[in-house]
């Protein structure tokens, strides 16, 4: 249940940001993670309903995309597209492929609601 | 680091975070903020920190793991015993309860801090800290860590270690590398332990776990050896002394050495 540590680190990621531009609500956290990050959406999606539980972001959306894995051959340099266990080239067959995208574990945006300053 | 120069950008999420893309507006007219950063932003800034304490007592830093009842510890023993003449060992011992391990490591002369966790199924950077604050690296030439048995979580938080090692007992299974990818693809070795029972399990096949763990894109070496026996362990203890004088050489450029997904990751999402 490494998730809720993950959501602890993005409250605390979020909570900077939002103080830093003076803002009172955080209403949408948009992530990106990879099927090779270890990190599973929708455990994230219900850690982050626990740890949000008081902080700014207690009433943002969490928004999780999932980048797809794909892989660049070493030794031919096709890409393709691949299975977290098959990271295999599928022109050559060669196992020897450098990953291209599928292990991210990005905090990307967040959306605020911001303080009106009247000078 | 990769909050600033957006290293984390891949080819995947590129279209969607530059000037444009659909993360560089809101549909509410709230304002969209920018981040780009690590989920585990503030675990890999201590791991970094981590990584610079041992580096400055030039003290290479492995993060052993494996699932419970692998073989780690008898592992660290039998290293620990042959190598007693050659180098300066220390233990970091995570788990999730009892000081069993550390005692264990202990009875044998060397310095061992342990780590309980309580609940939680992995050791993290702060963690690790902590323990650094126990422990007297002056002199020391390899801090093992000895990470929480659990094939899962511990693949995702950099300790600040230099390396790596998987350990896969015989007795769990050959499929495992492809059940639990992220484990294995992360691994600098990968050691298949417990060797000595292979003949007489006919349902693991050595090959199908190197197969496994190829499938990962993983080129790491892959041992087998019993600790227990007394088997393969001599490629083991020269792995070791290689890795040590390849860290040393890079800590004479000023360099340090990063887990290979780290600097993989790095490499790419810097230039890609």
């Amino acid at each position: 249940m490494h998730e809720l540590s993950i959501c602890q680190s993005i409250i605390a990621q979020v909570t900077q940001v939002a103080e830093q531009n003076n803002a009172h609500t955080v209403t949408r956290i948009i992530i990106d993670i990879g099927p090779l990050s270890g990190v599973e959406a929708p455990l994230l999606q219900q850690a982050f309903s626990i740890a949000s539980a008081g902080s700014i972001a207690q009433d943002a959306l969490l928004e999780t995309h999932i980048s797809p894995i794909r892989v660049r051959c070493n030794i031919c340099a096709n890409e393709n597209d691949a299975r977290a266990n098959q990271l295999l080239c599928s022109a050559c067959g060669s196992w020897q492929t450098t990953l291209l995208s599928g292990d991210e574990m990005l905090l990307k945006s967040i959306e605020l609601e911001k303080e009106e300053y009247h000078v | 680091m990769c909050d600033t120069c957006g290293c984390n950008v891949t080819e995947a999420n590129r279209k969607l975070v530059e000037a444009g893309g659909k993360h560089a507006r809101t549909k509410s007219g709230n304002e969209s903020i920018e981040v780009l950063q690590n989920l585990l932003h503030e675990n890999n800034h201590r791991a970094a920190h981590n990584r610079e304490h041992f580096d400055k007592h030039q003290v290479l830093a492995i993060n052993l793991m494996s699932s419970p009842g692998s073989g780690k510890t008898a592992l660290l023993e039998a290293t620990i015993d042959a190598l007693r003449d050659e180098l300066n060992i220390a233990v970091i011992e995570g788990d999730l309860e009892t000081e069993n391990d550390a005692r264990r490591i202990r009875e044998k002369q060397v310095p061992a801090i342990q780590i309980t966790t309580g609940s939680a199924c992995h050791l993290d950077a702060y963690m690790v800290h902590d323990a650094l604050h126990e422990l007297a690296l002056d002199g020391l030439d390899i801090v093992f860590i000895e990470n929480v048995g659990n094939l899962v979580c511990p693949a995702s938080f950099d300790l600040g270690h230099h390396l790596n090692v998987t350990l896969l007992s015989v007795t769990e299974g050959d499929d495992k590398p492809a059940k639990y990818p992220v484990m294995f693809r992360a691994s600098n070795l990968n050691l298949l332990t417990k060797s000595d029972l292979l003949p007489v399990l006919d349902d693991f096949s050595v090959q199908r776990a190197e197969q496994a763990i190829r499938h990962l894109a993983n080129p790491a070496p892959i041992m087998q050896i019993s600790a227990r026996k007394n088997l393969g362990m001599e490629q083991w203890f020269s792995w070791l002394q290689q890795q040590l004088t390849h860290y040393r050489e890079h800590l004479a450029q000023g360099q340090t050495l990063l887990p290979d997904i780290q600097r993989e990751g790095q490499r790419l999402h810097a230039t890609g």
